[in-house]
């Protein structure tokens, strides 16, 4: 049990998906203008991270791996089908984004058209597919693991783009140089925000 | 000041419309506004009329901040002479470790002063606005949060990242979203982490002195951090002698009054609460701040008093308080008006937070000796979150008053 909150707490601060690796920049750059689509975004993200990263973890152990298929038939313990996991990992995270979609439109209509192109876009979110990746990777050994992880990701994402949402808000009439408003002073954010976060690197769990 | 008053009124004619040096005019009323009050009002609009702006605002700071600077550079001689192990008793030498000091630290001060108003005044003349005096406390905290070994050069860039980084490209005093003498010692901290961490960078050295050679000074918190598993953390302080103390009460009636080896203005507590006495009094600084901040660090340090699982964890949460930044961070960084919170309550929860973070970083981060400026850091970055959401809550509570009175 402890494991499971040290893989949350860990994906959250330690290993921020923005400010440890920088993924999934370009709907956080673009959707955090406002505190509120913020929020919604986020949301949609944890959802799509929970729900993809076990399911990409079922996929990848029982599918993908090498001797994964040998539930099937112990002839298949010698396939390998990982070089298939792009394709099998993206199909996953874009029908769950279809999914995400049409409960938004459905249930928040104001939301939907606030995030517009970026509500279907998470479905190339480089931190959706990061996730799964960085669950083949790390090789968590069992499905609670790899949902524990997903979802302190999305945490983590969603309290990075909240956070940069109200910095947004908050100097939306500072005087900023001209050159530098609008995406620059936001990448300059981003970057002393990374300084910020540094504050939990290198805490092991 | 007549004599003063008349220097500045024949220069004046020089700068006004017309003169010759017409495009410095800023520069020369930011010059002039520092001593005396200028007798223009605001032209339009209802204004408030109080002895108070921003320049005495931000000076009153800096007195607050004195104490802890004296206190600095007598340290930094008197921990110098107990390396050479000369005049090592506290009474002794007063006037040879406190030159001494003086002649380490200032220069330190003298560059960030003028690396930092030397941008300030720079872009103001640029853009033709009036220079802005929030770089007056910058200036004065950046040195008191660095160690007195560090080269200038590193001073002078920390400086200019801090300002130009960290507070111009937002549009200048009071837009700036992180604390930017955190901003300078973060930068310095990552950029440079041997002359900023380690044994070495406390003590200063005289040159081609062999006698020093190796003689190194661990700060309390290494020393807690390194503590083996199970021993009781008694602190190691240096006494008059130069011997070990032992007990804890000695260990926290050293860092109380700061005669240990630390960054120049963070090691005595005495001296920052005569800060805080002065920020509090004169309404600068935020009580509520300031109180959760504590009350956070202290809550952090009794839970892990309580897990123990090392000795670092074991230290007396008093003691914990009391060493490293904690309380200069407390009083002189988590305040500052611009980065915190604004709302009163969101104020509450970002000290809270602070203190909590502080404490659980530094005893829970191996990579950093400190946590407090990082904490501090984080929750400038979380500040309009913070206050966000108070606000929201604050609409939602009215508008349900509002319907219920219809």
């Amino acid at each position: 049990m402890l494991d499971l909150v040290n893989i949350f707490v860990k994906g959250i601060f330690i290993e921020n998906m923005i400010f440890a690796y920088f993924l999934g920049m370009c709907s956080y750059l673009a959707v955090s203008k406002t505190v509120k689509t913020g929020v919604g975004l986020g949301f949609a993200v944890i959802f799509v991270l929970g729900i993809t990263v076990p399911v990409n973890y079922l996929i990848e152990n029982y599918v993908l791996k090498e001797g994964a298929l040998i539930w099937l038939d112990d002839s298949f313990a010698t396939i390998d089908l990982s070089f298939l996991s792009f394709i099998m990992f993206i199909a996953v995270i874009a029908s769950m984004v279809q999914l995400v979609e049409m409960a938004v439109e459905k249930f928040a209509p104001a939301l939907y058209g606030a995030l517009g192109i970026f509500l279907p876009l998470i479905a190339v979110n480089c931190s959706i597919l990061g996730g799964a990746l960085f669950m083949q990777e790390r090789q968590y050994s069992t499905i609670a693991e790899a949902t524990s992880f997903g979802l302190g990701s999305g945490v983590g994402w969603f309290l990075a783009i909240v956070a940069i949402a109200a910095i947004r808000e908050k100097i939306k009439y500072s005087n900023i140089p001209p050159a530098l408003r609008g995406l620059g002073i936001t990448f300059i954010i981003t970057g002393l925000m990374g300084v910020a976060f540094m504050a939990f690197m290198g805490i092991e769990l | 000041m007549q004599f003063l008053k008349n220097i500045l009124d024949n220069l004046r004619p020089n700068f006004e419309e017309g003169g010759k040096l017409e495009k410095y005019y800023k520069g020369f009323e930011a010059l002039e506004t520092f001593a005396f009050t200028p007798g223009h009002t605001s032209h339009k609009g209802a204004h408030i009329r109080d002895a108070i702006d921003l320049k005495r605002t931000m000076f009153l700071v800096v007195i607050a901040m004195v104490p802890a600077l004296l206190f600095g550079m007598w340290n930094t001689g008197h921990q110098y002479y107990l390396s050479i192990g000369e005049l090592t008793g506290l009474g002794e030498g007063l006037m040879e470790k406190f030159i001494f000091g003086a002649i380490r630290v200032l220069p330190i001060v003298v560059v960030s002063y003028a690396v930092g108003l030397g941008i300030e005044f720079a872009i103001a003349i640029k853009n033709n606005h009036s220079v802005n005096e929030g770089y007056l406390v910058s200036g004065m905290l950046i040195p008191l949060v660095l160690p007195s070994e560090i080269p200038l050069w590193m001073v002078a860039v920390a400086t200019a990242f801090a300002v130009i980084i960290g507070k111009e490209v937002f549009g200048g005093t009071g837009m700036n979203i992180l604390n930017p003498a955190l901003t300078a010692r973060a930068f310095l901290f990552f950029a440079y982490p041997t002359k900023m961490s380690g044994n070495a960078v406390w003590i200063p050295q005289e040159s081609g002195m062999a006698g020093v050679d190796g003689y190194t000074g661990e700060t309390l918190l290494s020393q807690a951090y390194n503590a083996p598993v199970g021993a009781e953390f008694g602190g190691v302080a240096y006494d008059a002698a130069g011997q070990q103390y032992g007990s804890l009460a000695d260990t926290m009636w050293a860092s109380f009054w700061g005669w240990i080896p630390g960054s120049i203005g963070e090691t005595s507590v005495f001296a920052i609460l005569i800060g805080a006495a002065i920020l509090i009094f004169t309404g600068i600084g935020s009580w509520r701040i300031m109180l959760s901040f504590l009350v956070g660090g202290l809550t952090m340090s009794m839970i892990f008093n309580a897990w123990g699982a090392n000795a670092f964890m074991s230290v007396h949460p008093l003691q914990q308080l009391m060493m490293g930044s904690f309380m200069f961070g407390m009083v002189f960084m988590a305040t500052d008006p611009v980065s915190a919170a604004q709302t009163t309550t969101g104020k509450w929860i970002y000290g809270f937070l602070a203190g909590f973070l502080g404490i659980m970083i530094r005893v829970f981060n191996p990579a950093y000796p400190e946590g407090i400026m990082m904490a501090i850091l984080f929750m400038n970055v979380m500040a309009p979150l913070i206050d966000h959401y108070v606000v929201e809550a604050n609409i939602n509570r009215r508008l349900k008053r509002v319907k219920v009175a219809a």
